[in-house]
């Protein structure tokens, strides 16, 4: 006697449809507050040249060798990598005519998907909000890259104690609390902050306190209401990252569409309530598991007594 | 030397007035990247305390070119420079003296200033059979570099023969052609490699030395940081056309007329640490290999120049960023329909294989044989 096939597959879906019933019966978790000294970064598409300054800028802060992949001439990634932080893309519009810089870097979620997705909390939201990452106690699962909603944890493919890299705001060089300027933004001193904004020429990447930047990215669109645009062609102004998957401390103003930069569309629930709710769903009152087993230990019993007991026949025979 | 100075002048300027001076110490201080306070310090110096450093000048296995670059310098001239801002107490090429009346020179220069003179070297030193393939006055180079350089202040190699070996050291170096740096192991020589060297770098070099008594900072093969520190590369005025990937692919075409990147034609500036790329030769503007239009020989670098061949393409030391830029969804590599059918079948041919095998060892009897035999 085998197991028969059908009712394998019965029994699965029972179980299946036990777990899925618990779903949303849980609470939603506490939603993590935004740090009240988060620091954060404010990139506008309208001041950026595309000089890579920053890129330059961000391997010689990080220690990251340049990336020769696409030609041994060029530091020239092709996106976010195992040896890249931070890039400056280019769109182009269909006609060409439409065109706009964009600065892709760790958005620094208010409520990160990689720290909920990180089994070990290598990853973690640590001072200043400042997602970071702890190489001694990364397992290497990639689960962060999964779960990442703008596909920013990259994996170091090519070495053979491969780590995760992603940008954590130049966490490492702080040294001292940040003061505040005569500009009214709180900054790290020279040499301590993220390095892609103090060696913007333009300020087209500029850091500061979240607050601090999401007032003055406001006061911007509110002076020149006819120079930014939404998420759609159409949309009123706004300011990516205020509240988008929950709000990130990086955060981004652009004269072309913000869809047409990449920046997915996510609603303002953060991607780990979602994730909470279907993890801490499976395991309410411990129904989920408990149904499971029942299910399974009843498949067990039924195909015992059906077989008579003859536990030396090999049951694979038909699988 | 006063009385002979004046005699030694050219009509065209009877003496150095201070103005004059003054510009001098500044073009050349200038030249080594020192602000202009420090140019009236020097010419103050110079001029209040007698400060004239000895300078005494070897040739060894060398063309001569680097002090024939020294005389084509007009700020200040060569003039200028060995009456008024050093005194040049021994020199082949510009010596009046010959024979036993030069060396009794070099003797004298020796014990005046011990200690205190600065020995210019120009040329390598062969060391092979005992140094015998390069003598003066029955003295191998070995001898007379190691004696003169025992008492000196500052040791000075110019040139890259007297850097680290030069023409004379190529494959398969006959002479045993060697640097200063290395046959004057232990001591500090300041080396300014080039083919020929800038002047500049030699006299911001020794006039910073007799002004403040110091030497410049050195990078770890002797060089000052000043001239050598960074790439040609970094500072080349072709290099808008590297970034953009504008390239002349052989000489005389459009792409070169156009001054187009040199780098395919085997231009070593990516890997060249000097100053040419700034401080042109000759006092002519654009006077260096890649302003006519010739790619960088790397004549600095030791591993380069008379080693790597003229049109080889070398490795970019510190590659910077190229004038294009990735698109905002880049592009992933796509499965051809043929290499998913391969695929399939061999696929397809593992799980029938695995399901035949399994369905034997269903059929394996219970008792008596082995299961290899079947597997």
């Amino acid at each position: 006697m085998s197991f028969d096939r059908r009712s394998l597959l019965k029994s699965f879906a029972a179980a299946g449809a036990a777990v899925a019933a618990t779903e949303g019966m849980s609470e939603a978790r506490v939603r993590p507050e935004l740090p009240a000294d988060a620091m954060g970064l404010l990139y506008d598409t309208t001041l950026c040249i595309g000089c890579k300054t920053c890129v330059v800028a961000c391997r010689e802060a990080n220690g990251k060798k340049p990336d020769t992949t696409y030609s041994p001439l060029w530091d020239a990634p092709s996106d976010l990598n195992g040896q890249t932080k931070n890039v400056i893309k280019l769109y182009k519009s269909a006609d060409g005519y439409e065109r706009s810089y964009f600065k892709a870097q760790c958005m620094h979620c208010v409520d990160p998907a990689c720290v909920n997705a990180c089994m070990i909390g290598a990853l973690g939201k640590r001072e200043y909000g400042m997602v970071t990452y702890k190489p001694e106690l990364c397992s290497g699962c990639r689960y962060c890259q999964m779960a990442c909603p703008f596909n920013v944890p990259k994996f170091e493919w090519t070495s053979l104690a491969p780590l995760m890299v992603k940008c954590e705001m130049c966490a490492h060089r702080a040294k001292s609390a940040p003061v505040t300027g005569p500009d009214g933004f709180t900054r790290f001193a020279k040499g301590q902050g993220a390095a892609c904004a103090e060696v913007c020429p333009r300020a087209a990447v500029i850091s500061g306190r979240r607050t601090e930047l999401l007032a003055e990215a406001k006061r911007r669109i509110a002076a020149h209401p006819d120079r930014y645009k939404g998420y759609h062609e159409g949309d009123s102004p706004r300011v990516f990252g205020e509240v988008d998957a929950g709000g990130t401390q990086v955060l981004y103003l652009s004269h072309v569409p913000l869809e047409k930069l990449g920046l997915p569309d996510l609603g303002t629930r953060a991607v780990p309530e979602t994730q909470q709710t279907i993890q801490q769903g499976l395991y309410k009152g411990f129904i989920g598991p408990v149904a499971l087993y029942g299910l399974l230990g009843l498949a067990v019993f039924r195909n015992r007594r059906a077989g008579g007991g003859d536990s030396n026949k090999t049951p694979g025979g038909e699988a | 030397m006063t009385s002979t100075d004046v005699e030694l002048r050219t009509e065209r300027k009877a003496r150095v007035d201070r103005r004059d001076f003054i510009r001098v110490c500044t073009m050349a201080l200038a030249a080594v990247g020192m602000p202009y306070a420090a140019a009236a310090k020097v010419a103050r110096a110079i001029q209040a305390k007698k400060l004239k450093p000895s300078v005494i000048w070897l040739h060894f296995q060398e063309c001569t070119g680097c002090t024939e670059s020294l005389l084509r310098t007009s700020h200040p001239a060569v003039g200028e420079l060995i009456l008024d801002l050093i005194s040049l107490d021994y020199h082949e090429t510009l010596f009046a003296a010959a024979g036993h009346q030069a060396e009794a020179a070099l003797r004298k220069a020796m014990k005046d200033n011990a200690g205190k003179y600065v020995v210019v070297i120009e040329g390598a030193i062969p060391v092979k059979e005992n140094g015998i393939y390069c003598q003066i006055g029955g003295r191998t180079a070995l001898d007379i570099v190691r004696e003169v350089a025992d008492k000196a202040g500052a040791i000075i190699a110019i040139g890259s023969c007297a850097s680290w070996g030069g023409i004379p050291s190529a494959d398969p170096n006959p002479t045993g052609a060697t640097g200063a740096p290395e046959v004057l192991k232990g001591k500090t020589v300041v080396t300014i490699p080039g083919c020929p060297a800038n002047p500049y770098n030699l006299l911001g070099t020794v006039l910073q030395f007799a002004t403040f008594g110091t030497l410049p900072e050195l990078d770890a093969k002797g060089r000052p940081k000043f001239a050598y520190g960074r790439t040609i590369h970094e500072h080349c005025p072709r290099r808008a056309h590297f970034d953009a990937g504008r390239f002349a692919e052989q000489y005389g075409d459009a792409g070169h007329r156009q001054g187009y990147c040199l780098y395919k034609l085997g231009c070593k500036g990516p890997e060249t640490h000097a100053n040419c790329s700034v401080l042109h030769f000759g006092e002519v503007d654009s006077a260096w290999p890649i302003g006519i239009g010739h790619p960088c020989y790397g004549c600095t670098e030791q591993t380069l120049a008379f080693r790597v061949p003229q049109f080889t393409t070398i490795d970019i030391e510190r590659p910077t960023p190229p004038d294009t830029y990735p698109p905002i969804h880049a592009k992933e590599g796509r499965v051809s329909p043929i290499a998913t059918g391969v695929a399939g079948l061999v696929g397809g041919a593992l799980v029938g294989a695995g399901y035949m095998a399994s369905r034997k060892l269903g059929e394996a009897p219970p008792e008596g044989k082995g299961p290899g035999k079947e597997a």
